[in-house]
């Protein structure tokens, strides 16, 4: 450990000035990004175990032929709430979360860009998942899947509030998104470390930052089917029904020029927490970073042009079929780099099996067998044979539990001692890999079989003598193992609190700076800011001496900051980064604000102080869908109005030294 | 304490600056907000494309008003561009007047497309131009109303004196979002009014 001596005055006064009140107040008006992540994570898991109940008793239902535990209707509910829940309010705002708690730390920021917009995104998603929630109660829950296809879900078809909760459901969700994307943008653009060039930046970083600008591009898309949905059901506009002249096409076209993009960005920062993890526990640097960062961006752009292998069924031109199906080939090329990468990380280095590891290694696995099924759907001869059918539902769920929960899983396992100063458990961790793993496996690999024995997807139940059974039985039987694997997880956490081993600041020697704090991470994140000049500060002594010497050049910013607290770190190159020692900027909630390219510092940030009109405003906005949905205009009014009013107050001129920042 | 005020002379405090973290939320929101112009847009042309019988159906749209709403749109931005000028050059009066003549001239085209709207002979759902057409003039208006707010807004502001020459990222913000507003009308009234002509 570092021995840092500390004249603790400053560091009183960075706590007294950067740790928000406690208790419950504190948590409803907090714009700590730590503890926004950690809401963002606590309450993605609550939906995913609402997800995973959903999906218990569909299991039930379909364990053998001819059974009746749910009605038809029940049953098209529970699948439609099961993928919406799990795509939408589970797999992106738990990414969201680990970006929250991390980012910060990992790019030797005191706090995220655009602080209380942060909080705003997270009460937003919060809000709306209560407004989806609260259809189930009326009985009412959307029942046409998670994508929704007219003219099935318009007014003569499906007359109640059904898939008015759906349209109004996402459509908040998706100001949540947006709110969330642009304070992760603004954060990796202006918010990191002096010297984090972005040459130097973390994969994790760019595959959240790939994943919100595709948001950026690809939300409105969803807005835009969503309106036309709810506007065609509630006033007869025709933008769906064929009467009026309206195309039932128009919605697949806008909605999988949403979906698909959404499929990377529910991957792609799992994918970085992967490549974070993975050189860790192989005790070497990532091989090929750069182009793992290009092969990112890259699947982010492809991802806008493949939309239509959505849709090869529909009878669309043999052209275009052609195109999107090389385009969607072209997946393979990065994703292929990434994985290549990741393996020879681990072949190359002397990789250490900590649950974290086998997660990471586990994810890997899947990525291949869940991207090699998708790869044959690409295919549209291949994919004609297995559309619409249980193949296609094991493929995303091998992708879907692969390189998102697994990735997930790795992150909890890596940064639990970040976020709360314990290690999990190694022992029950490990076997809560290889359940779930097992788990995962015995589930939807049969599905592939079902699936090519022709069952299509979304039937309630299936009649005896199709071969349907055996498979079906199986896959229950796995789900329910992978289910008890998860369950392990939430013990080994519940455990691990209380008993954990004590982690101490960096427990996996790792090598970026959200392990030079302390474990949990004071309020305040860093004590002085750091100055980086390469990608794994913390191991550039050692890299150094291996012959790999880090990019190293005084900093002209560096040159005018001459005050500094503590000392170097005991493994750090002499003319490497800075960790220990830096500016203090300590006249109230500062932070520096960086230049976008070379992140050289610009300005000193005042951060705001905790608020509750994020909690406001998506109060408001819950009363203003609630309004919409059950068409009582007078509170859709109230609810924007109050909206307007709680924004003025919020962007009201805060005075500040030597003037007035508006 | 020394070290802060060394810094606090080296670099400026807070979101003074064009390309501020406070300038680029402003940049991505409109960027996410002409993608939604671009996917509404996209539908139009889509219908278009796929519409039997002729497009629009009940005939080509009408210049008479659209004419000189339009012009009045693109005229407000370039007094939007003079009143922001003006704080630059710390002229508190050409920032507050320009800033009244703009939301004037937005209040105009507001009013204009209103009356647009109730000479029309279709509906919403009449067809599904008279859809596309409420719905993305529709959403034009609800940005105008916006930028609008905004204005006014910062206009309380510029009459109580917060600005500075050197701090005035509200203006600079709100009359991004303007221009913005105006150069998406530029792209809805090709596509609704010129469009079918010439196609």
């Amino acid at each position: 450990m570092a021995t840092v001596t500390v004249d603790t005055a400053p560091i009183e006064r960075l706590k007294e000035t950067w740790e928000g009140k406690g208790g419950l107040w504190g948590w409803l008006t907090t714009v700590d990004h730590k503890k926004i992540g950690k809401l963002y994570l606590a309450t993605s898991v609550v939906f995913l175990l609402i997800g995973g109940v959903e999906a218990g008793i569909m299991r039930a239902q379909l364990a053998w032929s001819n059974l009746r535990i749910l009605s038809p209707g029940v049953y098209d509910q529970l699948f439609s709430l099961h993928g919406m829940t799990m795509i939408f309010w589970y797999a992106s705002p738990i990414l969201s979360g680990f970006s929250n708690y991390i980012w910060p730390l990992l790019i030797g920021s005191r706090d995220m860009a655009y602080p209380r917009a942060n909080a705003l995104s997270y009460w937003l998603f919060l809000m709306s998942g209560v407004f989806l929630y609260t259809s189930p109660f009326l009985g009412q829950a959307p029942n046409a899947g998670w994508f929704a296809y007219v003219p099935f879900t318009l007014k003569p078809f499906n007359p109640g509030l059904n898939m008015d909760f759906y349209a109004l459901g996402l459509l908040f969700l998706t100001v949540s998104a947006t709110v969330g994307s642009i304070v992760f943008i603004g954060t990796i653009m202006k918010m990191r470390a002096t010297g984090m060039t972005l040459t130097r930046l973390p994969i994790f970083m760019y595959g959240t930052m790939t994943a919100s600008f595709a948001n950026l591009f690809a939300l409105p898309a969803l807005t835009t089917a969503l309106v036309f949905l709810y506007f065609e059901r509630t006033f007869h506009m025709p933008f769906y029904a064929v009467g009026g002249g309206g195309r039932p096409l128009l919605w697949q076209h806008l909605f999988w020029m949403f979906a698909h993009p959404w499929v990377y960005i529910i991957v792609l920062p799992a994918m970085g927490i992967v490549s974070e993890v993975i050189p860790v526990f192989s005790r070497r640097p990532l091989v090929g970073y750069p182009i793992v960062a290009m092969s990112t961006v890259a699947t982010g752009i492809i991802g806008f042009g493949v939309w239509l292998h959505h849709m090869f069924a529909t009878g669309l031109p043999n052209l275009s079929l052609a195109f999107f199906s090389g385009a969607s080939t072209l997946i393979v090329i990065p994703s292929g780099i990434a994985v290549f990468s990741w393996i020879a990380t681990m072949w190359t280095g002397r990789p250490v099996f900590k649950t974290a590891m086998l997660f990471a290694a586990g994810f890997v696995a899947l990525f291949v067998l869940g991207g090699v099924s998708g790869v044959v759907t690409a295919m549209v001869a291949y994919d004609w044979q297995v559309t619409d059918s249980y193949f296609v539902v094991a493929h995303l769920h091998y992708v879907l539990i692969g390189i998102n929960v697994f990735g997930v899983m790795t992150g909890f396992y890596y940064w639990f001692p970040k976020m709360t100063g314990r290690l999990l458990n190694e022992t029950l961790g490990k076997l809560n890999f290889w359940v779930m793993f097992i788990g995962v496996n015995v589930a939807f690999f049969p599905m592939h079989i079902t699936g090519i024995l022709g069952m299509e997807r979304r039937i309630y139940t299936y009649p005896a003598g199709l071969g349907w059974s055996v498979p079906n039985l199986i896959t229950t039987i796995g789900a329910y193992i992978f289910a008890a694997g998860f369950f392990l997880f939430l013990v080994n956490v519940w455990y691990s609190l209380r008993a954990g081993e004590v982690a101490g600041p960096n427990p996996w020697d790792a090598g970026t700076l959200e392990w030079s704090v302390p474990s949990p991470a004071p309020a305040y994140n860093f004590a002085v800011l750091p100055t980086v000049r390469s990608g794994y500060p913390l191991w550039e002594g050692r890299l150094l001496r291996r012959g790999r010497p880090p990019a190293a050049a005084p900093s002209p910013a560096l040159a005018r900051t001459p005050d500094a607290v503590g000392a170097r770190a005991p493994d750090m190159a002499p003319d490497g980064s800075l960790v220990f020692r830096g500016p203090l900027l300590l006249d109230g909630k500062e932070t520096f604000a960086t230049s976008p390219l070379d992140a050289e510092p610009m300005s000193v940030l005042r951060m705001p102080e905790d608020s509750l009109l994020p909690l406001l405003l998506s109060l408001f906005m819950l009363a203003f869908f609630y309004g919409a949905v059950f068409k009582l205009w007078w509170l859709v009014a109230a609810g924007a109005g109050a909206m307007l009013l709680t924004i003025v107050a919020w962007t009201w001129p805060r005075s500040m030294e030597g003037g007035s920042v508006a | 304490m020394s070290t802060t005020a060394a810094h606090a002379a080296v670099l400026p405090i807070g979101n003074r600056f064009r390309r501020s973290p406070g300038w680029w939320a402003m940049v991505w929101i409109i960027a996410t907000e002409a993608a939604l112009f671009a996917y509404l847009l996209f539908s139009y042309y889509y219908l278009a494309s796929q519409f039997r019988g002729p497009w629009p159906p009940d005939g080509f749209e009408s210049f008479t008003l659209s004419a000189p709403m339009t012009a009045i749109l693109f005229a407000s931005s370039g007094v939007m561009w003079w009143a922001e000028r003006g704080i630059k050059k710390g002229n508190q009066m050409q920032l507050r007047i320009g800033l009244l003549i703009t939301f004037l001239m937005g209040l105009a085209f507001a009013i204009l497309e209103g009356i647009e709207w109730s000479q029309k002979s279709f509906t919403p759902a009449s067809h599904a131009y008279g859809a596309l057409f409420f719905t993305v003039t529709g959403f034009h208006l609800t940005h105008v109303t916006v930028g609008l707010t905004m204005n006014l807004v910062v206009q309380i502001w510029a009459w109580m004196g917060t600005f500075t020459e050197e701090r005035h990222l509200a203006v600079t913000n709100a009359a991004l979002y303007w221009h913005f507003v105006d150069t998406v009308w530029a792209f809805v009234f090709f596509s609704f009014y010129i469009a079918p002509r010439i196609g």
